[in-house]
């Protein structure tokens, strides 16, 4: 007992984000093992996995680093290609399971690393505005890359090209894939349980970075990129470090998001979805891992659980968004909310003296 | 007492708020009868999934109202429910089309009518084929929505035959023999058709001059194009695009004073009810399309009539409507007479209409062509009808 209250407070708050998404996965499956779930929910596991993933992700570049990036989902697309590419490479070697899986999603965390590190080395030199308006950019010279890229796998080997499907030269084999349609066929190798893994690793990876000395100096060189100058933090390449940390993890939730579905085509990962990530992000709170998860899983079930309104299910859906930033903005419902939380606690602390009292007493009687 | 930090006001702005957003749901619950209607007993239950909203919605728009005309047809002539039409909305999607499919499968749906587009299809098709629902695509024409699913069948053109097609009947017509092509290369569709019609041509004695190519970010200017395709002299622009870039090409054309034929494919019909296009400038342009809202027939009149009648508007169905339209009444009619009712297994209405679709020596004769009839692949074979625009209106040219 001892040992929890002495623990700090940081190492607390993340046990609680590791156990929200632990009991709700434990919740999750005993649900589906009781038939409880409609099929709706059912198929909206992997995604919701895959969102959770990009926002916590995204949250590192927006929340952590203080930088506004509103081409998320290029890298969640550089991952998504590169992952299917690598299913269908290592498809025949180790066999359409979860090592294919895992090593598709490896991959893809690599080559959207390197996406990062190519846009981060000139951009990271930028600031504010810049940024956005470069990493906005970087999202729609990635989907019309995409859009004209062809890939083609046969007995030799792996063909590119970015002209046409002919130009791969192919002799028999597989296209992959075909520019403008994407890829199809994609073997479903994506499971609730990978989904679950993935956001334990991508929490593991973020929570730990913000907790370490390099995750100290991105705070830092957000709120006062001077100050930490002149304590010698290389700016640039702390700034670098979580806008790639961050790539890689957005790249790895894009291969399990495409791996959720038997096509997929570049068009998906456009502007908006950027723009969809952004607002889990700022919705759950920038910088607040735990606000962002449940963002992300709230609006992504939010639309589907309104289908029964028909044509209002977007207005409604554009009503609790606008609402949700009014009640958490709004200092009055903060300070209700505030006091709840104030009493709840006393009231803790009442039982908790109480106890101790009881306990005092019982050594005195012996 | 915590609530006295809320002021009067502050709590009235909080109570208007809730009370709006639970009074547009209630609204909403009951605006939305015909998409998401209470069952009604005995009703076989059609599934659709199509864009209401988003880029694509005006297709989504034409299969969902072209469905529900037919379904209303049927069941007002057998004088009972025999189908009840569930549309869902997928933007154009696959994620939020496969959604679409899991609520329709909370729903009980049967049989599928959709997608509309090709992406979200493929996808959604992967599904039907692993719970046996019988999927019949109106517009969806990719080969990929078709391939490895014996369950799935289309009732449009796939794009690569469609653009076969169109070079044939260009080189049959004698319309044109030196050739620029414009197309959307971020577009699967287009795409699609430009690869069939490139492999095609060279056979049929079409020499392509030009080739030139826009994105969905780039289809506002064609100078580029059109200064291509008049520079190397071509007679005839072929362009297997949606009618939006369509109606821009033919106007920067014209300000350009470069007059060659236009020809377009089934995209291209609609191009007469864009807002702000003056048709004169369509003059003279061909069309490859299933369907012609001014066809004399009583069939495609009486279509047309409960179209307008089930949308409020005055606009003329297109082919994607049809092309639902005959998708419901192509199932009711391979149904007919079989044992099925609305009490059967989705898998079994699947395997009853496998039966008849799969078959080979199915026919139907329907708005969108005579004498159809389905290969095992579940590609459809039917002859393009070819048309010109006169003054403002569809004229058949064969």
């Amino acid at each position: 007992m001892d040992k929890i209250r002495n623990l700090s407070k940081t190492t607390k708050s993340n046990a609680i984000t590791y156990g929200i998404v632990i009991v709700a996965f434990l919740v999750m499956q005993g649900l589906i093992a009781a038939h409880a779930v409609s099929h709706s929910l059912i198929g909206l596991l992997v995604p919701i996995c895959a969102y959770i993933c990009m926002a916590i992700s995204l949250n590192l570049v927006v929340g952590i680093s203080g930088e506004l990036s509103l081409g998320h989902a290029g890298f969640m697309s550089v991952g998504a290609f590169s992952g299917l590419v690598a299913v269908s490479f290592f498809k025949g070697i180790v066999g359409a399971g979860p090592l294919c899986l895992l090593i598709a999603i490896v991959i893809a965390g690599v080559f959207a690393a390197v996406a990062g590190v190519l846009i981060g080395l000139p951009v990271m030199r930028l600031r504010g505005d810049y940024l956005a308006i470069v990493t906005l950019a970087f999202g729609e010279i990635i989907k019309n890359l995409l859009n004209n890229l062809y890939v083609g796998l046969d007995d030799h080997g792996l063909h590119f090209s970015m002209k046409s499907a002919e130009a791969l030269g192919m002799q028999g084999g597989k296209i992959l894939i075909e520019g403008p349609k994407g890829a199809v066929g994609i073997p479903q190798l994506s499971s609730f349980l990978a989904g679950f893994i993935l956001i334990l690793f991508t929490l593991f990876v973020v929570l730990n970075l913000i907790n370490s000395r390099t995750g100290r100096a991105i705070m830092a060189v957000r709120d006062n990129r001077i100050a930490a100058e002149s304590v010698g933090i290389n700016v640039t390449k702390y700034r670098l470090i979580a806008f790639v940390v961050s790539a890689a993890l957005a790249g790895m939730a894009g291969a399990l998001y495409a791996m959720n579905f038997s096509s997929i085509a570049p068009k998906k990962f456009d502007f908006n979805t950027s723009i969809l990530i952004l607002v889990f992000v700022v919705l759950g709170g920038m910088g607040n891992i735990r606000g962002g998860i449940i963002a992300a899983a709230l609006l992504t079930v939010l639309p589907e659980q309104l289908r029964f309104i028909g044509d209002y299910r977007m207005l409604i859906y554009a009503i609790v968004l606008i609402v949700v930033m009014i009640v958490t903005n709004n200092a009055k419902i903060q300070s209700v909310l505030g006091e709840f939380k104030e009493r709840f606690r006393r009231r803790g602390d009442d039982k908790a003296a109480q106890a101790a009292d009881a306990v005092e007493g019982g050594a005195k009687h012996e | 007492m915590s609530l006295e930090h809320i002021s009067r006001r502050g709590f009235i702005k909080l109570t208007g708020v809730a009370a709006a957003g639970l009074g547009l749901s209630a609204c909403g619950g009951s605006g939305s009868g015909s998409s998401s209607g209470s069952s009604a007993a005995g009703a076989i239950k059609i599934g659709g999934i199509g864009p209401i909203t988003g880029a694509t919605a005006i297709y989504g728009n034409a299969t969902k109202f072209g469905a529900q005309v037919a379904v209303d047809k049927v069941n007002d002539s057998e004088g009972k429910t025999v189908f009840e039409l569930n549309w869902q909305d997928d933007e154009g999607d696959a994620e939020k089309a496969v959604n679409a499919y899991n609520n329709l499968m909370d729903w009980g749906m049967q049989i599928l009518v959709g997608t509309t587009t090709t992406t979200p299809c493929v996808a959604v098709a992967d599904k039907t084929a692993n719970d046996r629902i019988f999927q019949l695509t109106p517009s969806a024409s990719s080969t990929d929505v078709t391939a490895g699913k014996d369950n799935v069948f289309q009732m449009c053109f796939t794009d690569p035959n469609q653009g076969e097609k169109s070079a044939e009947y260009i080189a049959k017509k004698k319309l044109g023999s030196k050739i620029a092509i414009i197309y959307n290369n971020s577009d699967a569709y287009s795409t699609g058709i430009y690869n069939g019609f490139s492999k095609a041509a060279p056979g049929l004695g079409l020499e392509i001059v030009s080739t030139q190519m826009f994105t969905d970010d780039s289809a506002t200017d064609f100078s580029v194009q059109l200064n291509d395709a008049k520079s190397k002299g071509a007679d005839l622009v072929f362009l297997p695009i949606y009618y939006t870039p369509a109606s821009l090409i033919l106007q920067q054309a014209k300000s350009m004073g470069f007059a060659p034929k236009f020809v377009g494919c089934d995209g291209m019909d609609g191009i007469l009810t864009v807002e702000g296009f003056d048709t004169s400038l369509a003059e003279g342009l061909v069309l490859l399309t299933p369907f012609v809202a001014s066809a004399d027939d009583a069939e495609t009149k009486g279509f047309v009539e409960a179209y307008k009648k089930l949308t409020g508007t005055s606009e003329d169905p297109n082919q994607f409507a049809a092309d639902a339209y005959d998708c419901v009444l192509a199932i009711y009619a391979a149904l007919k007479d079989s044992s099925v009712n609305a009490s059967s297994s989705n898998a079994d209405i699947c395997a009853e209409l496998l039966k008849t679709f799969g078959s080979g020596s199915y026919v139907y004769s329907g708005l969108t062509g005579k004498d159809m009839t389905w290969g095992s692949n579940g590609e459809v074979s039917k002859d393009p009808k070819g048309v010109v625009i006169t003054n403002g209106k569809y004229e058949s040219l064969d």
